[in-house]
């Protein structure tokens, strides 16, 4: 969110202007009191579009701040409920440039994007201007130094009086990029103000998983737990891998993209079964044992859309005797809690010995099928049945 | 024949003593693979026992390449030394660096794509399967038992698919399947694959399995109308997936409009690429190939 970006810009020397963030109207009034002044409220979200959702207002007293954080914290934006709005000094800009560094996967290097043509959606501005957005590639292992800042601020033709602010600011950006081990840093609008002031008024950072998990255990502190699907926060304190979905099939499987395929083909097979969806995304990887397994479950039977189960498993070095054992283990340690439907699929290593096991404990929630196609079928048809 | 990984290969292992290292080090002796040492700069000079071999663990990369002769490093280390695992094997010269860990962080392996820039080395990963070709050498966890040799290539980003692709064409068998891995950045990509399989005499028929996320597909697209003759049956996994979230693979996302599954598929078919609904229909489509060969 904007006011979590401006915290990692400010730690890295970027100029910018925190502002409060509040969750009641009543402390937004006692923020803008506080600035004094006109003041901006600003809906904090993960999206964009704030602006034209109604989610950003200038106040010129605290008792306007009142009547916009209520109205702000009442909206919902693209889906998402506002619990919070960020309080800032109105500072209105003469001009606006947009700024970013991002992850190019396609050219497996970095992009900078720049443009003296900002504050607004720059994909609008590459459409009908886009000489006025200079894209300049970065070597991941040269890096920005102050060289290549000054290159980069050279083409994106900052104008003299702001032009020395913007080679550090450069600088400054490209070490949270960096740091922060960012995929994505962004500022739109990057301001122009009174006085030849250049500052971040509004930024974007998105932050790599797998570089929070190696080294930078800190970032888990930005994650805000109201803002998460309870599902998928239970899953995550289980440590398992899930997405939640709205549809009625409950998914679990093994590798990510064999779980993404058991998605595709059960939506498939539901649209011959009154257009029943899977309910989520599940990956429990290589460890099929008894309790991920339990876990697994637990979390699916839990989402209250879920009317049946597709437990979609290829042993390649997982045996399948283990996935059945796992499966068996599961339904004893949940008991009376597993409550719905279960088509197994197993395949793979040791296949035999798995069917086996699940035929022998010849349970009355679950169903074996043998192949992925028939499977999700099957269990499409239970979950349309159930519902 | 095969791509990039025959009987002569010599392999070394980069984390040999670790958990992962040495369990799928022994899957590797016992597929047949011809591996001869390990490295651990912290075990230099010991030996490990696997699959009834002794194997000799030395302290670089460098020093296991001139005692062994190696030109194969499989790389198992955690993801937080991964880069430097890279970078001393790439130094070191080795032909072929399959990096199997998963969790990488992006600006790691964009920086050690970016330092193998003009070497000899061909890295592929990480978080990936690695590669097999079936009946002379497994680099990776690939299980070796569950298809031959043959004449289809593979070539995917994710693991359980290429396992589940090998096992529904398991009656044909493989040159070579090669599994790219599902990270933002990977050394080996699905054109590279293509383009190695289209030069390779034995392979007849190639697979290609691609997921949201980037535009890898789109490429290997544009590359097969151009530069490949040999038939291609294309699949996606993803079409569910919603826009925004990570599915599993790092890569795996859906940004706004693109990366989606559906202008993968309508890239691939817009080339005379034939694109399975689901895995055991795209196994069908190369079956049909396959028996007009």
């Amino acid at each position: 969110m904007e006011y979590q970006a401006k915290e990692l810009f400010a730690k890295h020397g970027v100029t910018t202007t925190l502002g409060v963030v509040v969750e009641t109207a009543e402390a937004a009034k006692a923020a803008a009191e506080q600035l004094g002044g006109v003041t901006v409220i600003k809906a904090q979200v993960k999206a964009g579009g704030r602006g034209k959702a109604g989610g950003v207002k200038l106040a010129k007293t605290p008792d306007e701040a009142f009547e916009h954080a209520t109205n702000i914290l009442n909206l919902e934006i693209k889906g998402l409920p506002v619990n919070r709005v960020l309080v800032t000094p109105a500072t209105p800009p003469e001009e606006e440039y947009y700024f970013s560094f991002l992850l190019d996967r396609s050219n497996r290097q970095y992009l900078c994007i720049a443009s003296v043509e900002g504050g607004v959606e720059i994909e609008e501005v590459a459409k009908t201007n886009p000489d006025a957005v200079k894209q300049i590639a970065i070597d991941p292992g040269a890096g920005v130094d102050e060289a290549k800042a000054r290159a980069i601020a050279t083409e994106a033709k900052f104008p003299e009086p702001v032009f020395e602010q913007a080679v550090a600011m450069i600088q400054s950006l490209y070490k949270v990029f960096v740091e922060e081990d960012a995929t994505l840093v962004e500022v739109n609008p990057l301001a122009r103000l009174a006085g030849d002031k250049l500052e971040a008024l509004d930024g974007k950072v998105s932050l790599d998983d797998n570089a929070s998990e190696v080294r930078h255990h800190e970032h888990e502190d930005f994650v805000i737990r109201d803002e998460e699907d309870p599902l998928e926060a239970k899953a995550k304190d289980k440590g398992l891998n899930y997405v939640k979905l709205d549809g009625q099939v409950g998914i679990i499987g093994n590798g990510a993209g064999l779980v993404m395929s058991t998605l595709d083909v059960v939506a498939y097979a539901g649209e011959k079964h009154g257009g029943v969806k899977p309910a989520n995304f599940l990956d429990i990887g290589g460890g099929a044992n008894a309790q991920v397994m339990a876990d697994g479950l637990d979390v699916i039977l839990n989402d209250p859309q879920v009317k049946s189960v597709f437990v979609n498993v290829f042993g390649g070095i997982t045996a399948c005797d283990e996935v059945a054992n796992g499966i068996k283990g599961a339904l004893e340690i949940l008991g009376d809690e597993a409550s719905k439907p279960l088509v197994v699929r197993l395949d793979g290593n040791n296949v035999d010995k798995g069917r086996a096991i699940l035929a022998e404990l010849n349970h009355p929630l679950v169903t074996l099928v043998d192949t992925m196609d028939g499977a999700a079928d099957k269990a499409a048809e239970l979950a349309n049945n159930n519902g | 024949m095969s791509i990039y990984l025959n009987k002569d290969s010599k392999i070394i292992v980069q984390g040999i003593t670790g958990g992962m290292g040495s369990k799928h080090t022994t899957l590797m002796i016992e597929s047949g693979s011809n591996i001869v040492g390990g490295v651990n700069a912290r075990k230099a000079g010991t030996t490990v026992e696997l699959a009834g071999t002794t194997q000799p663990v030395f302290g670089s990369v460098a020093e296991a390449m001139k005692e062994t002769g190696a030109d194969v490093s499989v790389v198992f280390v955690p993801p937080a030394f991964t880069k430097d695992a890279c970078i001393e094997a790439i130094d070191a010269g080795i032909g072929l660096l399959v990096v199997i860990t998963e969790g990488v962080p992006v600006q790691d392996t964009a920086e050690v794509w970016s330092y193998l820039q003009g070497k000899s080395t061909r890295m592929i990963g990480p978080n990936c399967p690695g590669i097999i070709t079936p009946e002379e050498s497994l680099a990776g966890i690939t299980p070796h038992t569950i298809a031959g040799k043959g004449p289809v290539g593979l070539v995917s980003k994710s693991g359980t698919l290429t396992y589940q692709m090998m096992y529904e064409l398991r009656d044909f068998g493989f040159s070579t399947a090669i599994g790219i891995g599902g990270d933002p950045i990977v050394g080996t990509t699905h054109i590279d694959a293509l383009e190695a399989f289209e030069a390779d005499p034995d392979t007849k028929a190639i697979v290609m399995i691609g997921e949201i996320g980037g535009d890898a597909e789109e490429r290997a697209a544009a590359y097969i109308k151009d530069h490949v003759t040999k038939p291609v049956v294309g699949y996606v996994a993803g079409f569910t997936a919603p826009e925004g979230k990570t599915m599993g693979h790092a890569g795996a996302i859906v940004s706004g409009s693109s990366g989606t599954a559906q202008a993968k598929k309508e890239a691939l078919e817009a080339v005379g690429v034939k694109v399975g609904k689901t895995p055991s229909e795209t196994a069908e489509l190369m079956r049909a190939i396959l028996k007009e060969l």
